[in-house]
């Protein structure tokens, strides 16, 4: 089918792929088409114009984006076909395509927010002519609703479609379309509701003009005052690669960045919007409970309380408890501190996932990111992948597109496309084995794919099924040497770094609780936890060693400041088992510190120092312990090494709605003014369903 | 060795002292280049780049939208602006900052301006008693347009022929 053809472009004779279109064989052959309505990762409109080229025996310019090689004929003796990209024709109709599109658009550029961004504007510097011959009026056109995070401008819209084609075919929602034609082309919402997907901020970084912009970043900052830093994103468990644009020392905007087998080149709402959270309800010194208070005290001050009270405690009395956003570096820290005062009680399993440490294939995202391409049937139990990584949802959704099946056993959730719902709870996933879909497609299959939730094994009879979705992985064929079709749905982003560093101890969460009600367990320490259920730890001395004042923060005794995501560096460990690196976007604030220099400031007052003395010295430790870590932005494979047994049967109760709102999954989202916004809207969204939509 | 006559008798009849008499004479009666300042003022260009103002609209609008291009421009880096929608959803700056310690007074400025907000009015007199004064923020920079607008349109409009 791919049939490899000759071109010539520019002059310089190519072996291209027939399926491909003219455009991107001119990209490979490093000419420059200028383009508004064509997007890699979305399908071809061919609607702005922008891409003609001459090919030679056309009577006409082509649309470039639209044409493919192989429907080029050859000259009449045979010669290839040629395109010419800078020809007196193609400068012509560029600019006849410029003048067009300039028409309507508005000289707005000063208080448009695009301004110095935007796709129009350079290209209408680089391709365009120089004045302009209309003197009509021009056409305006109404706002339309996108929601409190795109705002519209829509008098500048070109009609590209891009959002269009987005939020239909990525996001999976059919909420925005196209109206009319000529001069009353319009794009619009559906019913003028806001967009429902959790990626729909995607569409800012899509549209080439300034009608869709951001609406919390609106007028805040020009493009070249930022200071941009390329880091990795902790907002889920997917780790998606991020640019953080930082004026100062506030995060003003996130980008992604693109990673093919992570991100592609989409982030959701939350990871994009949440950073205004870095802003509010920060810890910016430390304090100490006095009386029942929390007062404000220096670094100084609460290590000599904290060194008081862990003095004489033995090693079996003292539990750490890491949070969601840590890095791997802040654990390992936390983990050798702790060694050196005798305790090996750590835990990263806040929410009670029963997860063996060990066993690499029970925790992770087995076939990768990317290997969701490659499945052709796809069973997802307990998990919601829209609102647990929902970038990652829109890939499941191309799996879908592409022809994979996909089923589901779990709460009742709008996931975009269409799932089988094999039942509600564990008794179904017993039985699975027997059910018709699974037999007739999953185990007929070639790359069968089983998702399991976390939230799924976080319920009291987790182990159970986890076993149990391992089992059913097994028997239906999905476990090969070649194929790993069973995948871990992690939440958090510092969960499967915990995981490989080792940061779990036996009877996970729920012994510390145990142990802190009955009193064997004198003091607790939080890094960054605020997942877990702080009423619950009886009596003990609790240090929260964190970013926000959040549920840890209200239940400490000593609260030690420090940075927060994207405030220092660090390694994160994504679902699949990828290290990346997350670099500092800005300073943190007040007197916080680096989670690292604070432990290990600590270790010496606590007189069990710390063989580091910087990041590098800590790193140079953690790789030579854990050599895999090293390979930042490397993926290595578990091995599959049989199902854990579990003690315990399964449980009868239904997997519930693993994750209650989207928008408060972590403290700073909970301390983000648009998050708040957002899961406001979300509620009144539930409460009152369209009826058209029934 | 012989006498130089002509040298002689210019000395002897005073000739230096008459012509330098008759020249302070000739300037005594010119009309005097100085000038009585500050009672007294030189003529002004039209493109003179004096202190800074922010002008507004007739009806009290002010001008500058907050494109932040003069800021972009500003080869010193003594503009300061920051921006968010004001209430009624347009785009104003909140702050809008001038060093006029670090002004170069090279007219960029207002060369950048897409609205002819920010101008370098004919005001040479600013000097101050201290450093601190000479930080220009939003309220001084817009009083200084209310106070020159009649001389900055005049100028603008002198000018807009040769633009």
């Amino acid at each position: 089918m791919n049939k490899t053809l000759k071109l010539v472009v520019d002059g310089a004779e190519m072996d291209v792929d027939g399926n491909m279109t003219i455009l991107q064989a001119c990209e490979q052959a490093g000419a420059e088409i200028p383009r508004f309505c064509y997007h890699e990762r979305l399908s071809i409109a061919g609607n702005c114009r922008m891409c003609l080229v001459e090919v030679a025996g056309m009577p006409k310019p082509v649309a470039s984006c639209a044409m493919q090689i192989k429907d080029l004929r050859p000259g009449r003796n045979g010669e290839p076909p040629e395109v010419k990209t800078f020809s007196p024709l193609v400068k012509k109709a560029r600019e006849g395509v410029m003048e067009f599109l300039l028409i309507n658009h508005p000289l707005d550029c000063p208080i448009c927010d695009q301004g110095g961004e935007c796709d129009l504007q350079d290209q209408a510097m680089a391709y365009g002519e120089a004045g302009s011959r209309y003197h009509e009026p021009k056409r305006a056109h109404d706002e339309i609703n996108l929601g409190p995070l795109v705002k519209t401008a829509m008098t500048r819209c070109i009609h590209c479609t891009r959002c269009v084609r987005f939020t239909t075919e990525v996001c999976g929602v059919t909420e925005m379309g196209s109206t009319g034609r000529g001069e009353d082309a319009e794009i619009i919402s559906y019913l003028d509701q806001a967009l429902t997907s959790e990626l729909s901020g995607n569409v800012v970084d899509l549209c080439p003009v300034g009608a869709l912009t951001s609406r919390p970043y609106a007028f805040a900052a020009r493009p070249w005052e930022l200071r941009k830093t390329e880091t990795i994103d902790a907002m889920d468990a997917l780790g998606s690669n991020i640019r953080a644009d930082v004026r100062g020392r506030a995060v003003l905007r996130v980008l992604p960045r693109n990673h093919d087998d992570v991100n592609e080149e989409w982030i959701s709402d939350k990871t994009r919007h949440a950073i205004d959270g870095l802003g509010r309800q920060r810890l910016d010194r430390p304090y100490i409970r006095h009386e029942g208070k929390l007062r404000p005290a220096t670094w100084d001050e609460a290590f000599a309380h904290v060194v008081a009270k862990l003095h004489g405690l033995k090693g079996e009395e003292i539990a750490a408890v890491a949070g969601d956003l840590v890095s791997v570096e802040a654990m390992y820290s936390l983990k050798d501190l702790l060694g050196r005062l005798g305790s090996t009680r750590v835990e990263c399993r806040q929410e009670g996932a029963a997860l063996p440490p060990e066993n690499r294939a029970a925790w992770l995202f087995n076939p990768g990111i990317a290997g969701i391409d490659q499945a052709d049937a796809i069973l997802i139990i307990g998990a919601n992948p829209r609102k647990e990584a929902a970038v990652l949802n829109a890939r499941l959704r191309r799996a879908w597109l592409n022809g994979a099946e996909i089923a589901a056993i779990g709460p009742d959730v709008d996931l975009t496309y269409p799932v089988v719902r094999l039942g509600a709870g564990p008794e179904t996933l017993a039985d699975a084995a027997n059910l018709d879909w699974v037999r007739e497609t999953l185990a007929r299959a070639k790359n069968p794919l089983i998702i399991l939730g976390v939230g799924a094994v976080s319920r009291p009879d987790g182990a159970a099924v986890l076993s149990a979705a391992m089992g059913l992985a097994e028997s239906v064929g999905a476990v090969r040497e070649d194929w790993t079709g069973f995948a871990l749905l992690h939440q958090a982003a510092s969960r499967v770094g915990g995981l490989e560093i080792g940061f779990a101890s036996e009877g996970g969460i729920a012994k510390i609780y145990d142990d802190a009600a009955s009193g064997a367990l004198k003091a607790v320490w939080l890094l960054g936890a605020d997942e877990l259920d702080p009423s619950r730890l009886g009596s003990a001395f609790v240090v929260y060693q964190g970013h926000h004042g959040d549920k840890g923060a209200h239940r400490a005794d000593v609260i030690l400041p420090t940075g927060a995501w994207l405030e220092q560096p660090g390694l994160y460990v994504n679902m699949e088992g990828r290290p990346q690196l997350a670099l500092t976007a800005a300073l943190p604030p007040g007197e916080a510190r680096e989670d690292w220099a604070a432990l290990r400031a600590l270790s010496a007052a606590l007189g069990a120092a710390q063989p580091f003395d910087d990041l590098a010295g800590l790193r140079k430790a953690l790789f030579a312990e854990f050599p895999r870590l090293a390979a930042v932005d490397a993926r290595e494979a578990a091995v599959w090494s049989g199902v854990p047994a579990a003690e315990g049967g399964l449980s009868g109760a239904p997997f519930a709605e693993s994750v209650p709102d989207f928008f408060m999954t972590n403290a700073v989202a909970r301390a983000s003014a648009t998050m708040a916004e957002l899961s406001k809207l979300a509620r009144e969204r539930r409460g009152t369903t369209l009826a058209a939509a029934e | 060795m012989g006498v130089n006559w002509s040298r002689t008798a210019k000395a002897f009849l005073l000739a230096d002292f008459v012509g330098g008499f008759r020249l302070g004479m000739k300037y005594f009666f010119k009309p005097k280049p100085t000038l009585n300042y500050p009672f007294e003022k030189g003529p002004l260009s039209p493109r003179f780049r004096g202190e800074h103002a922010l002008r507004r609209y007739p009806n009290g609008e002010e001008r500058c939208i907050a494109c932040k291009l003069c800021e972009a421009i500003c080869p010193a880096q003594a503009i300061t602006i920051e921006a968010e929608p004001r209430e009624d959803g347009s785009r104003r700056t909140t702050r809008y900052d001038i060093d006029m310690t670090k002004c170069i007074y090279c007219g960029f400025c207002q060369e950048a301006c897409p609205v002819d907000a920010i101008v370098e009015g004919p005001n040479f007199e600013f000097a101050t008693e201290t450093r601190e004064e000479l930080f220009y923020n939003k309220d001084r920079l817009l009083a200084n347009g209310d106070r020159w607008e009649r001389e900055i349109a005049r100028n603008l409009e002198l000018d807009a022929p040769y633009r």
